[in-house]
């Protein structure tokens, strides 16, 4: 029975506290009991209701779905983009997953791609610049073809699927040294250049992704935080499908290819 | 009592020419005079992004906007199970008409003929859209789309991608809408909240946003004003819906003249997780996917105290199979739901809190072996273990229903416009297309027609003959007035200064609503919620704090107006459920029943959508009609034995 080794424990929280993107931000530390079945971010919700008992501001944070699926979510919990549980967006984290007397850090996602908002809020629009670049296939309402006319490999549909299971939370570029976005553009890269519907837009979506990617994100340097914070399990292999599918599209000659 | 009866303008014609006749009958904006027109797109999920992205494709002016920080966000990502679609590519007998029959007849009669064939019509076109956007659907090892069956369906017609068919379709429509975004022809506003619905002369003419992060409120005039703003389950407080889903865009429609229809009509989703804890946040949803290879069980008796791998097989019951020998664990959802309650109610119920029956993988492991259930099911599994620490390829899965989708919504004629003209509905939001019970894998498949493939034909009907007209100017003193009113109402809430939070109060809200109004109603609960609704929101008035202020990121402000549009929702849901003297799909009167414990519709008094008029706060709204008729689908009492 789940609720069989439930428990109470006491944690202490110390969490950035940031009124607006100019203000300067610092620590702030409160004290929580929780039951160990309860979610990271229900204890968040907890210590926000006494807060707003005390007549203090709650702590400004992100989540929605809750599920571990909008990509809403996500904070440095000691240090780790979405906490200590490997696969896990910091909604799905639960509190089994601490001690009592635990003392728990908790930051918004660092990046200079990612400017603090309020608190752990932080603004990860510059995500959607990448896609609006080419993270798409161009097909017109109603100009689709019989669903079934294109075969699509089951090896490459599911590897596909594996790179789209992306959700865009952003733990990747929090993540890295670097606050390098390579894990997050590989994934949308892969997903639409494995599948044939994605060949025809295949390298300029690969050459125009990659150069807004680098307007807004640092370099890659091959340190792979980004896979060990990602949610989805999300694969480095994407990287250096990525990489090289930028080369290639670099040296290509598209109008004789025949692919833009 | 009087009731003013509806025209839904519904085209003439046999049931499979209506849709085909009507494109051809409508009046067309030419493609070059398509740019005069600006149209606002209010929500960003699968219904306003594939409707935005499809009318800025057509060379329509569109403005979108969301609340979220991108239109990826939106709760129909996580759906889970997938879409149907008439495709028949299994052989096995499926067809338009099918998926309308089984659509009309699982919504307990309760929707309307015409929209539900055009809906089964298009469902075909979408399954097509979806796979040359890239969407990952899973593919049998000839490269060919796969299919699984889905409860209230004998044949296997629902395309997913893996758990994640939501997430996949969105990601689709989220990609054709950025792709518009950067040709120019959408403009999308990010972290913007719609507070009001702006009407001229009885037309809509624009909305009124707050900026989430900076708190300006600014107003936006078009030529049309869509609502794909979803559903409105989180009345319940505790739902399967995502922590900001809300009915603000709509409530706010109806109180500029938009009818409601139906909200009694509420879903229950039989398969979540149950509640472990009183200040749980929500409720987690398992596909109900996971009911094909699942079996549901309760013990025999009442206090079990024996963990169920010690229950004998000749000690279990398993209540659907039993019960509906022919449907099995895949009766439609209002079924499975109530006879969840019914034996948890009768002392049955498994886990700590005996709040909860079995969903059963053992048969399923033993027949297909560990690794095709997993491949099926993975990433279910792994969630649930996240949630409970309990390990469903060994033990059980515990599940018990849970708010999930709202069936109820803004009334909409045929072109999917409100009572409000220039004013249209899509998706979750609208009332059309479910009756008053959805099926599953019904929700992706409506909101992407609507916003592919009605919507951006219909709209144009409707503004064909206003070509000239201007939008109407945002300096005109109704908006003026529409946003001196949003800024009061800020200033209001941050001055109350009372003692409990918002969420106290969505949480009290809640409970009442699920009591009264839940899985079960009843004539004494329904009149107990319509007298402590209004007595709970009067103190929440008075007493509810919100602390901070309008310029900045305010999230308890935020909750405070959309919690305070649940109250008046509340209310008038349980009137709703009070005039409807009849069992029909997810609303349950217990007065009204077979002697097998079934929903007893009746027919002759209650065919109808019944639509509310907002008559000022404070004030009994009045129920208008639309008369349902049935010539394709004849009235049966529904039977899954």
């Amino acid at each position: 029975m789940s609720t069989g080794n439930a428990e109470i424990i006491n944690v202490t929280i110390k969490v950035w506290r940031q009124n607006g993107p100019s203000d300067d931000g610092h620590f702030e530390t409160y004290d929580q009991a929780i039951t160990t079945d309860a979610s990271f971010l229900e204890m968040l919700d907890l210590l926000n209701d006494s807060l707003n008992e005390q007549g203090l501001e709650p702590i400004a944070f992100e989540s929605d779905c809750r599920e571990g699926i909008c990509g809403t979510c996500g904070v440095m919990i000691n240090g780790r983009a979405h906490g200590p549980q490997k696969a896990t967006a910091t909604c799905q984290l639960h509190m089994r997953e601490f001690q009592d007397g635990d003392e728990i850090v908790v930051e918004p996602f660092r990046a200079a791609g990612f400017p603090v908002i309020r608190d752990l809020a932080v603004d990860r629009s510059p995500l959607d610049r990448i896609i609006e670049a080419g993270g798409y296939i161009s097909v017109n309402t109603g100009a689709a073809s019989d669903a079934n006319l294109t075969p699509v490999p089951k090896d490459a549909a599911d590897q596909a699927f594996d790179a789209a299971a992306c959700i865009g939370c952003g733990a990747c570029v929090a993540a890295c040294p670097n606050s390098a976005a390579q894990l997050f553009t590989s994934a949308k890269i892969g997903h639409l250049a494995l599948l044939p519907q994605g060949q025809a837009e295949r390298w300029s979506r690969t050459e125009e992704m990659v150069e807004v990617m680098e307007e807004f994100f640092g370099s890659c340097t091959n340190h792979g935080e980004c896979h060990e914070a990602c949610p989805k399990e999300i694969s480095l292999d994407f990287i250096a499908f990525m990489n090289r599918d930028y080369v290639k599209a670099k040296i290509k000659n598209r109008a004789l290819s025949g692919q833009a | 009592m009087s009731e003013n009866i509806l025209d839904s303008k519904v085209p003439e014609g046999s049931i499979a020419d209506k849709w085909e006749n009507h494109k051809f009958s409508m009046n067309l904006v030419n493609p070059n005079n398509k740019r005069k027109f600006e149209i606002i797109v209010v929500g960003t999920g699968l219904a306003g992004a594939s409707a935005a992205a499809s009318l800025g494709e057509l060379g329509y002016r569109v403005k979108a906007f969301t609340f979220h920080d991108t239109p990826r966000r939106a709760h129909s990502i996580a759906a889970q199970g997938g879409i149907n679609g008439a495709k028949n590519y299994t052989n096995d007998g499926d067809s338009v008409h099918r998926l309308f029959y089984d659509t009309v007849k699982g919504g307990d009669f309760r929707s309307r003929e015409a929209n539900v064939h055009r809906l089964a019509e298009v469902s075909t076109n979408i399954i097509d859209q979806a796979t040359a956007q890239g969407v990952p659907f899973a593919r049998d090892y000839g490269g060919l789309l796969d299919n699984r069956s889905f409860g209230g369906a004998q044949v296997s017609r629902t395309f997913y991608a893996r758990g994640q068919t939501g997430q996949q379709l969105l990601i689709g429509a989220y990609s054709a809408l950025m792709r518009q975004v950067a040709a120019g022809s959408v403009e999308l506003h990010t972290r913007s909240e719609l507070l009001d619905v702006v009407t001229k002369d009885g037309q809509a003419c624009g909305i009124v946003v707050r900026d989430l992060l900076s708190g300006e409120v600014t107003p936006h005039s078009a030529h049309a004003v869509v609502l794909a703003t979803g559903g409105y389950g989180n009345v319940y407080f505790l739902s399967t819906n995502a922590m900001m889903c809300n009915v603000t865009a709509a409530w706010r429609a109806h109180r500029k003249g938009a009818f409601f229809a139906n909200p009694c009509y509420t879903q229950i989703h039989p398969t979540c997780i149950p509640a472990s804890d009183d200040f749980q946040s929500k409720l987690t949803l398992m596909s109900e996917s996971l009911r094909n290879d699942g079996r549901i069980w309760v013990p025999n008796i009442e206090g079990e105290s024996r963990s169920a791998a010690d229950i004998p097989e000749t000690e279990r019951d398993y209540y659907l199979e039993r019960k509906y020998p022919a449907f099995g664990n895949l009766v439609p959802r209002d079924v499975a739901s109530r006879n969840a309650k019914t034996v948890v109610d009768e002392g049955r119920g498994v886990g700590p809190l005996a709040n909860g029956v079995y969903l059963d993988f053992s048969a399923a492991i033993e027949r297909d072996g560990l690794e095709t259930i997993s491949a099926k099911y993975g990433n279910l599994f792994d969630m649930y273990q996240r949630i409970t620490g309990e390990n469903p390829y060994q033990t059980p899965m515990r599940i018990y229903p849970a708010i999930h989708y709202t069936m109820g919504g803004l009334w909409v004629d045929y072109h999917l416009m409100t009572t409000v003209p220039g004013l249209y509905s899509i998706g979750e939001a609208n009332f059309s297309d479910h009756g008053a019970n959805r099926l599953g894998a019904s929700a992706l498949m409506q909101g992407l027609a609507d916003g592919y493939f009605v919507l951006p034909y219909t709209i144009g009907d409707g503004l064909a003959g206003r070509l000239g007209e201007s939008a109407v100017p945002t300096s005109d003193p109704v908006f003026t007035q529409a946003v001196a009113s949003v800024e009061a109402d800020t200033q209001r809430w941050l001055s109350t200064n009372g003692t409990k939070s918002v969420d106290y109060y969505h949480r009290e809200l809640g409970r009442i609503v699920w009591d009264n109004i839940g899985m079960e109603r009843n004539k004494e609960g329904l009149e107990r919620a319509i007298s402590d609704i209004p007595a709970l929101r009067e103190d929440f008035l008075k007493n509810v704090r919100v602390p901070g202020s309008a310029d900045t990121l305010n999230q308890s402000l935020e909750k405070a107006g959309r919690v305070d549009d649940f109250f008046e929702l509340a209310e008038l849901m349980a009137r709703d459920a009070l005039t409807r003297e009849e069992s029909c799909g997810g609303h349950f009167r217990e007065e009204y029943q077979t002697p097998e414990g079934e929903a007893q519709r009746n027919d002759e008094n209650f065919a109808h959508v019944a639509a509310w008029e907002w008559n000022g706060a404070g004030n009994t709204q009045t129920r208008h009609r639309e008369e349902l008729t049935f010539e394709n689908v004849a009235l049966s009492q529904r039977s899954y034995k």
